[in-house]
């Protein structure tokens, strides 16, 4: 048996002739062997190709690194071209022309500054600081709807009112709100395309009746807020006007103890009709010289009005109702000091994202609330930039 | 005396853990940006999650000094060393520097950063929209950057695992 303790090695089967010819301290497999032309009688003097063995870990490493690649890829929806997207959901919102430095809705308003004082009823509700704060600084904004910031106001449909609070805890809560009571569509999906049914045609400059059709087969509860915007009253004033939260928040008490509501901001002034007539002949900015008009008299108030949810009330559909018997309690009021020019006042650079809230409230599922923290966002980052970068449009309450 | 071969466990758990948790906050990160439905409860992720990891690359910087990582083997070639230890300078830099333009930017766009349990972190900056849109932009490039180099670090080691098979990669992996 003397050939087993043979004092070489035996050759491995299908060495490709490859001669041993150890690199000293090398344990590296590739680096062991070295061609020696002169030895390898089956080969020409080149180099003998890797065995496909070899390859197999560098398969492997490219195989990770891909997946992770295509992982990131798709999660940032480059694989996707048909997804809506934060981004894409605003690119459709400007179509092309946004108007540099402005939000790309609610473009034109102007800014508030007041306080809020909660009531018992309220605290009872939630734990957050602003039910037990006796007074809590507020500044916000009002505005019209649309993206045009030369928009006429009177003749705005929808009209909003945002709000920061600075509780003394060095909590925040952000609240966006509209005229509307409900949405007209309860997806954000469902949004993009009822902007694109809304467009209004090239050639005829209004919306395409047979879109719109289209648009309100698959959509038939955007109905409901047709008719809203085809009876609603309309007042004369952002200070006689309801601002309605619309979607669904949850309320957390001290013990803990949780429940939905809605809530609306109602006016404790009166309300006085706007006539059509009075409404194509205002100016663009009626509305806002209008409430400075009425608080050279003295403040403006609203009440803040909660509705609770009961059992089997739709949550996350913002386009539904709840019925109109359920609880409503009197959290607090909102008091309103003064307005200020946009362009200069301190909520121009404020996102007013409906889902910065306090210890206390929580957000609803709703995926309309998620949507609309994501466009804002998406919105917010690109006016910053184009005010950063001086390219904000000339226009009332245009940044410098 | 035995020679230093393996990182300490300390190290070694500060490594994987904070891969994780990097590997998550790039994922959140540019899905939060893009995403219609889930960007609160990302952002409510995000944020917390960078402030830890800014914590914790503290605690591994220290731990670094005092525990000098085991050497490169002697048989890698220069240049390939050289960019190693670039690409770890690189990668302590980025998980400094991350949570810190994050920070740094909520407070120039006037958010607040809240942790869980009420925490209100101090602003970092002014706000300023020219301040914002920079540290933005920086924050959104080096995450791009960060996965670059996440995907680079990951072919090396695996190379070092795989391929060389000369001990590196159970430094960080294997048990003592």
């Amino acid at each position: 048996m003397a050939w087993l303790q043979a004092a070489t090695p035996p050759r491995p089967v299908g060495d490709f002739g490859l001669k041993p010819c150890p690199h000293p301290g090398t344990t590296d497999p590739v680096r062991q062997y070295r061609v020696h032309p002169a030895g390898n009688p089956m080969s020409e003097p080149s180099r003998a190709p890797l065995p496909w063995r070899k390859l197999v870990p560098w398969l492997g490493i490219g195989a990770v690194v891909a997946t992770l690649a295509a992982a990131f890829a798709w999660t940032a929806g480059w694989l996707s071209p048909q997804r809506v997207t934060a981004p894409r959901l605003v690119d459709t919102i400007e179509n092309g022309k946004p108007f540099a430095g402005f939000r790309r809705a609610h473009a034109r308003g102007v800014c508030l500054a007041g306080w809020f004082e909660p009531t018992a009823e309220g605290a009872a509700l939630s734990r957050a600081r602003v039910f037990s704060q006796p007074r809590t600084p507020v500044l916000g904004r009002f505005s019209i709807g649309g993206g045009d910031p030369l928009g006429a106001e009177a003749q705005a449909r929808v009209r909003s009112l945002a709000l920061q609070l600075d509780t003394d805890d060095g909590q925040q809560w952000r609240l966006a709100m509209n005229s509307f009571p409900f949405f007209a569509v309860s997806t954000p999906q469902a949004f993009a395309e009822q902007i694109l049914a809304s467009r209004p045609d090239a050639a005829t400059g209004k919306p395409d009746p047979a879109k719109m059709q289209a648009f309100l087969e698959r959509h038939p509860e955007a109905r409901n807020f047709m008719a809203w915007a085809g009876s609603a009253p309309w007042s004369n004033s952002f200070a006689n006007t309801a601002y309605h939260g619309v979607h669904a928040f949850r309320f957390t008490d001290a013990q803990g103890e949780s429940r939905f509501v809605r809530w609306i901001f109602e006016p404790q002034a009166g309300f006085e009709p706007l006539a059509p007539e009075q409404r194509q002949a205002a100016e663009a900015s009626y509305l806002a010289d209008e409430i400075a008009a009425r608080l050279a008299e003295g403040p403006l108030r609203w009440t803040l009005v909660l509705t609770l949810a009961e059992a089997g009330d739709p949550i996350e559909n913002p386009s539904q109702p709840w019925p109109g018997d359920r609880e409503r309690v009197a959290a607090g009021t909102f008091v309103l000091e003064r307005v200020s020019d946009q362009a200069t006042g301190a909520c121009r650079d404020i996102n007013f994202d409906p889902t910065i809230l306090p210890d206390g409230i929580d957000p609803s599922g709703d995926p309309v609330l998620a949507a609309r923290a994501a466009a804002y966002s998406v919105s917010f980052n690109r006016r910053l930039r184009e005010i950063a970068g001086g390219q904000a449009d000339a226009a009332p309450g245009a940044a410098d | 005396m035995e020679t230093n071969t393996h990182f300490t466990r300390t190290a070694r758990w500060l490594h994987w853990a904070m891969a994780a948790m990097i590997l998550a906050m790039l994922f959140i990160g540019v899905a939060m940006v893009t995403s219609l439905e889930s960007r609160p409860w990302l952002l409510d992720l995000h944020r917390p999650l960078g402030i830890l990891i800014l914590l914790l690359a503290v605690l591994r910087l220290w731990h670094r000094r005092r525990n000098p990582p085991p050497p490169l083997p002697a048989s890698l070639p220069r240049w390939q060393a050289r960019v190693a230890k670039l690409s770890h300078v690189a990668l302590y830099v980025l998980m400094f520097a991350m949570p810190l333009l994050g920070w740094a930017m909520s407070s120039a766009g006037g958010y607040l950063v809240t942790l869980p349990g009420g925490l209100v972190l101090p602003p970092l900056a002014p706000a300023d929209p020219a301040l914002y849109t920079w540290l933005r932009d920086a924050h959104g490039a080096l995450g791009y950057a960060f996965f670059a180099l996440v995907l680079a670090h990951v072919a090396g080691a695996l190379q070092h695992a795989w391929v060389r098979r000369d001990g590196m990669f159970e430094a960080m992996a294997g048990r003592r």
